[in-house]
């Protein structure tokens, strides 16, 4: 109930914070919402010696139509991409993803950022990023690089941030009037996904279909989308949805339920859209 | 003002944040306690350092098993007497193994962190079939086998009964081990400021728990004060004598402050008392209507690590409540209570009851499956007819009080239109595109109103009466001590309802006060249903003794004879006189005027009354449920959940509905949701509220509640008690509809919790 | 170090450890008791307050996040004119039994309905879905917020 001590430093701009990180090396952790940094810091699953708030940086939480892309900002809460007119039009996926996580008051200070940056395989925000092709913005002593979705998600809880790296940025191909579809499974209607999939048709055709809670990290259902793009029925390609994955074999699921639930969704993913 | 529904007195103060929960209290020089729990379910503890722990600033000590080794053991099972932390060896994970005392709450748990204990771990038995293995090794010494308790509960033996009866069957049914899991956890704050201590704690029965500290300090009773402030829930699992009930007072002695401890929500899962656990082996012999014949029911309980007192015993009255509402001749039960390297069991709503309401309608539900019968047909043939009320049961001392069992099943099945659900369920069958429907009925009945004295001894308790003190004030105003302790109930509003009948003065008139052993007489406590039963009846019985006091008061200063005096708005009245009137403050003022009083007449307006039921009492219903069953998940869904309950005269149908729902919840919440699981290694895989699953808003259905009202007539008030009845109802309508909507199938059984998965692997393995 | 918070509209300056969290500063160092703590898994609700308006739970805050800020918790909602709108809802609906987890509840259900003053039974479940109840089974409270709606909604 009571995490360890620790200083706190409470960033005014992304340098501040940057200079901070590398301050302070490995001791350090940013805190964003806090959504996932505290309550394992409250179970003493984590013990950082330095917290560096950055929940203050507005200049982190926007959401931008920049051209064909969406911009949306590290600090966004979750709560902003359920409600911001932008990603309803451009990025409606995210919305939905968003949506479903955890209750008002997880939503209300859990960032989009500190989302992608934890890692959980089964963070919702992770699913839709994925599936809607999305790039890290990630910044460091050593500059600004991008990340492609695809390869930001290392372990479980793993990312290809460095140490001294802040997240600031993410970029989405906006895709207004295309068609979507978010699927959860969970125990009760409060807690993570079980197995959740996302699926996003994409603008050249064919369809984008990321999975979560089928292994150490969120992943894409490359199986099923190759089966779609060769013409396979959708609910043929669906047995394909599993494929690949090591989902695990714990006391939330088995793995054979867990694949099986992955075959579910994405059907239900491909009748939805 | 019995029968309305009005608001409670008790909100007020629990809608503002005004409530006083153990927590909430501060005293001044306040230290917190926080216990080292074991990491390991079976092994020697090898050492325990707890240098660096002692030379945090503001920690005031650590201690271990050996520095109470003076005071006597908690109470506990006759040869098995348990100390107040683990010495030698830990028996499960979370068996406590030191205590810390900090300035504050925050180095408090830095301190408990930094103690180290070093085990030598033992071979784990973290099921009762490892437990019972030829090969296991005993927890306790003086438990060979394991086996705390073996015991014949009735001395039939049905063989030849169920040989002679037409059809047989038998089943394996598991009543899985769930935590209570009140919203706010175990709490104890301690101050020993004079000869003896003042406790606030969150406990069930304040007089017991008072009786039981002066015991082990050698203290006597008026030195000890007990008071139970708001309890935020407390569903039986506040009714164990945790060790910290006692080391917290100890620790204020020595250390000269008040000590205060309360437990998070991860401590609360491994250390404050799980519920059921039973295995339930059954034979049933039947004939070809469905008619129950002959039952034999073979029990285990798991009672963990530590065997309580209470939990050792508890199978007793599930077996005494085998038959359920049927008229089943004979009945042979025997049961076992099992040490494993788990936490201990004991009570949880229901306690002992809702195991065997869910063993017989599960097997009625058998019967009619391996009949072809219609479930509610082979429940109409065994149903204890009105008429044969009171009806005394294979069990000695066993007799239900007066219900009328088949009605409440007609309007159960009236209301959720049985027959149009049987047909929607054909249609659903024929259609694959459609979610599976299921229909599950539960005719319940279950013990209430705890009580008699005989009976309450057994769990070590000083009666089984209820005490109840009406004292009117100058002014008119009342105020009602009570023995009970509530934490949820209602009480202040439904006693003072009861109250203000008898004693004709306006409910805002009247206060209920309880929990506290400094200001209320020698009181029993709140669990088994027994509030409106038994503490009600007291309410009752001291008030009508004061209503006949001061109508002979009135009669005085009126002038008239005491039968000639009548009630009426705010006073009372000469019959046939209407200008010769008293106002009941006028009376209640006079009776503190000795001149004014007639010769003799003791001072003051007040009555203490000791309620002492004849017997318990037996509240009782039909629920139905109906679920729908996603074919490709498993998930199942509750459409609908209809009750009908008859616990006697219902005192005020606003909490009254509380009552039924919140036990209806938390019986959903066995079936659907909620299991304690260990790994092999005894380590508990559901210890907290992300793991073990209590049930939100979403997760709940709305519940239909309709009554019969039915008197009981074992008590004037004729209530049967209510706050047991849905948590016995529904885990039984849940799993029977589970069951009913997968028969075709071939499925008989489906074991609780009926989650997704299983239910999915259930479908599988059938298809 | 030092934060500032107002609470209730009144501003409160301390000096506290970088680790205090928000629900025991209200509780331990402001004597404010009616936030209730009932996990340590950030699952229950019970310690729901309202933070610069919306509804967060305290346990999984810093009282250092929240500076500059304002609280309103369960102590700040009734008026002079009484109890508010959600807070009579409980009390006319029977929407609490042992009160524990009641001020949360309240505060969740309030944030609920500023932002959605007409909400659908299912509404009200969703928008409650981070607050446990073990006494209620959930349907008087859903009948407590309707009340509510209907009478004056978030005030
Ligand atoms: C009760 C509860 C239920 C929940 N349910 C769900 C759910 O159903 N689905 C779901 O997806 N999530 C759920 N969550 C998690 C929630 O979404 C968290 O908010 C999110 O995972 C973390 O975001 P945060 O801003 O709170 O990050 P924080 O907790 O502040 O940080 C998380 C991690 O990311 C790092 N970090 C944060 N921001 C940055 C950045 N900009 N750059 C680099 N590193 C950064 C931090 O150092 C830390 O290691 C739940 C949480 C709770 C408490
Ligand atoms: S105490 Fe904050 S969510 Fe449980
Ligand atoms: S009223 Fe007791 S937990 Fe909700």
């Amino acid at each position: 109930m009571i995490p360890a001590a620790f200083s706190y430093v409470r960033a005014g701009s992304v340098e501040e914070a940057l200079d901070e990180l590398s301050r302070h090396g490995g001791a350090a952790r940013l805190l964003a919402g806090g959504h996932s940094l505290l309550p394992a810091m409250k179970l003493r699953r984590a013990e950082p010696g330095v917290l560096i708030d950055i929940g203050r940086l507005r200049e982190l939480s926007y959401v931008r139509a920049d051209g064909d892309r969406i911009a949306v900002g590290a600090l966004t809460s979750h709560r902003t991409l359920e409600r911001d007119p932008v990603v309803a039009e451009q990025v409606p996926l995210l919305a939905a993803a968003a949506r479903r996580i955890g209750d008002q008051q997880v939503r209300n200070r859990g960032t989009i950022g500190g989302s992608l940056a934890h890692a959980d395989p089964a963070a919702d925000l992770a699913g839709a990023v994925l599936a809607l092709d999305g790039v890290l913005v990630a910044r460091g002593p050593s500059g600004v690089r991008e990340i492609p979705a695809r390869e930001f998600f290392t372990g479980r809880c793993r990312n290809a941030l460095a140490a001294a790296e802040l997240l600031t940025e993410i970029r989405l191909p906006a895709a207004p009037g295309r068609s979507y579809a978010f699927e959860k499974f969970s125990r009760r209607a409060l807690d993570w996904a079980v197995v959740g999939v996302a699926a996003q048709e994409r603008p050249g055709g064919g369809v984008a279909v990321a999975l979560i809670g089928m292994g150490p990290t969120p992943v894409r259902a490359t199986a099923v989308e190759e089966a779609l793009a060769a013409g396979t029925p959708a609910a043929e390609a669906a047995r394909l949805a599993a494929q690949g994955c090591e989902p695990p074999d714990n006391a939330v699921a088995s793995a054979s339920y867990r694949a099986h639930l992955a075959e579910v969704l994405v059907t239900r993913a491909m009748a939805a859209l | 003002m019995i029968g309305s529904a009005v608001p409670r007195k008790e909100d007020a103060a629990l809608l503002t944040g005004r409530g006083t929960f153990v927590d909430d209290i501060h005293r001044p020089g306040l230290l917190h306690m926080v216990y080292v729990h074991s990491t390991e379910a079976h092994a020697l503890i090898s050492g325990i350092d707890a240098e660096e722990a002692r030379s945090l600033p503001g920690v005031l000590g650590v201690w271990t098993a050996r520095d109470f080794a003076g005071l006597p053991p908690r109470p506990s099972v006759p040869g098995l007497e348990r100390g107040y932390l683990a010495g030698d060896k830990v028996h499960y994970v979370g068996e406590p193994v030191a205590v810390v005392v900090a300035a504050d709450r925050y180095t408090a748990a830095d301190a408990a962190r930094a103690v180290r204990v070093a085990y030598e771990p033992l071979p784990v038995m973290a099921t009762v079939a490892d437990a019972l293995a030829p090969d296991a090794v005993p927890i306790f010494a003086p438990l060979p086998g394991n086996l705390a308790l073996e015991q014949q509960v009735t001395p039939d033996d049905v063989t030849a009964d169920l040989e002679a009866a037409p059809n047989r069957l038998r089943a394996r049914l598991v009543n899985q081990r769930c935590a209570g899991t009140p919203i706010e956890p175990y709490g104890v704050l301690a101050d020993w400021a004079g000869a003896g201590p003042t406790v606030w704690a969150t406990v069930q029965a304040p007089h017991r728990v008072r009786a039981e500290i002066a015991e082990r300090f050698g203290l006597a009773r008026h030195l000890v004060r007990v008071i139970a402030p708001d309890v935020g829930g407390a569903f039986g699992v506040k009714s164990s004598f945790m060790p910290e009930l006692f080391l917290a007072p100890e620790l204020s002695r020595r250390l000269g402050r008040p000590v205060k401890y309360v437990e998070t929500r991860g401590e609360h899962m491994v250390h404050t008392y799980h519920g059921r656990d039973q295995v339930q082996d059954v034979e049933v012999g039947f004939d070809a209507e469905g008619r129950v014949l002959a039952l034999d029911v073979t029990i285990t309980v798991n009672v963990g690590g530590v065997p309580d007192p209470v939990g050792i015993g508890l199978a007793t009255l599930t077996s005494y409540m085998l038959g359920g509402c049927y008229r089943i001749p004979k009945i042979a039960a025997r049961f076992r209570s099992v040490v494993t390297n788990t936490t201990p069991t004991a009570s949880y709503r229901g306690a002992g009851r809702p195991e065997a309401s869910f063993l017989i309608e599960r097997v009625v539900d058998l019967v009619a499956r391996e009949l072809g019968k219609d479930p509610a047909d082979v429940r109409k043939v065994n149903l204890i007819q009105p008429d044969e009320m009171p009806y005394q049961t294979p069990f000695e001392g066993i007799v239900y009080d007066e219900a009328d069992y088949p009605a409440a099943l007609d309007l159960l099945l009236g209301e959720l239109d049985y027959a149009g659900l049987r047909a929607e369920q054909a249609r659903r069958l024929a259609d694959p595109a459609a979610p599976l429907l299921g229909v599950g009925l539960s005719t319940f009945v279950e013990m209430g109103g705890f009580g008699p004295t005989p009976l309450f001894e057994q769990f070590g308790y000083l009666g089984g009466w209820e005490s109840a003190n009406v004292r009117l004030q100058p002014d008119g105003s009342v105020i009602v001590l009570v023995g009970t302790a509530p934490h949820g109930q209602g009480h202040q509003t439904a006693l003072a309802q009861i109250a203000a009948d008898q004693l004709n003065v306006p409910f805002e008139a009247i206060s209920v006060l309880y929990g506290d052993t400094a200001v209320v007489q020698e009181g029993t406590g709140t669990m088994g249903s027994r509030g409106m039963p038994v503490a009600g009846n007291a309410v009752r019985q001291a008030a009508a003794e004061v209503a006949a006091k001061a109508r002979t008061i009135a009669a005085h200063m009126l002038e008239a004879d005491a039968d000639d005096v009548v009630p009426i708005g705010d006073g009372f009245q000469v019959n046939g006189a209407p200008e010769a009137t008293v106002t009941l403050a006028a009376v209640a003022e006079r009776a503190f005027k000795p001149h004014l009083l007639p010769e003799g007449t003791v001072l003051g307006l007040e009555n203490t009354a000791y309620f002492e039921p004849k017997n318990l009492s037996y509240p009782s219903g039909a629920h139905g449920c109906v679920v729908e069953i996603d074919r490709d998940t498993g998930r199942v869904s509750i459409l609908r959940y209809v009750c009908v309950d008859d616990c006697g005269t219902v005192i005020n149908p606003l909490t009254a509905r509380g009552q039924i729902h919140g036990g209806v919840a938390q019986g959903i919440a066995q079936a659907l949701y909620e299991k304690v699981t260990f790994d092999g290694d005894g380590r508990p895989l559901a210890a907290s509220l992300e793991d073990y699953m209590v049930p939100g808003p979403l997760d709940l259905p709305p519940y239909e509640t309709h009554h019969i009202e039915t008197k009981s007539s074992f008590n004037p008030l004729g209530a049967k008690g209510l706050g047991e009845a849905g948590a016995t109802a529904a885990p039984q309508a849940v799993v029977n509809a589970v069951v009913d909507a997968l028969a075709h199938l071939g499925v008989r059984d489906v074991e609780m919790p009926c989650t997704p998965e299983r239910v999915w692997k259930v479908m599988h393995d059938a298809s | 170090m030092r934060v500032e918070i107002t609470v209730n509209g009144q501003p409160h300056s301390r000096e506290i450890e970088p680790r205090l969290l928000l629900v025991h500063f209200l509780r331990d160092t402001l004597s404010l008791t009616g936030t209730h703590i009932g996990c340590d898994t950030s699952s229950c609700g019970a310690c729901t307050v309202l933070l610069d308006g919306v509804a967060i739970k305290s346990c999984t805050v810093l009282a250092a996040q929240a500076d500059g800020c304002a609280v309103t918790t369960i102590e700040g909602l009734a008026g002079e004119d009484g109890l508010s709108p959600v807070q009579e809802g409980f009390r006319q609906c029977h929407g609490l039994q042992c009160g524990f987890c009641t001020p949360g509840m309240v505060m969740a259900a309030t944030a609920l309905l500023a932002e959605r003053p007409d909400p659908t039974e299912q509404e009200i479940r969703n928008g409650l879905k981070g607050n446990m109840c073990r006494c209620t089974g959930y349907q008087m409270i859903v009948e407590s917020v309707q009340w509510a709606a209907a009478n004056g909604g978030a005030r």
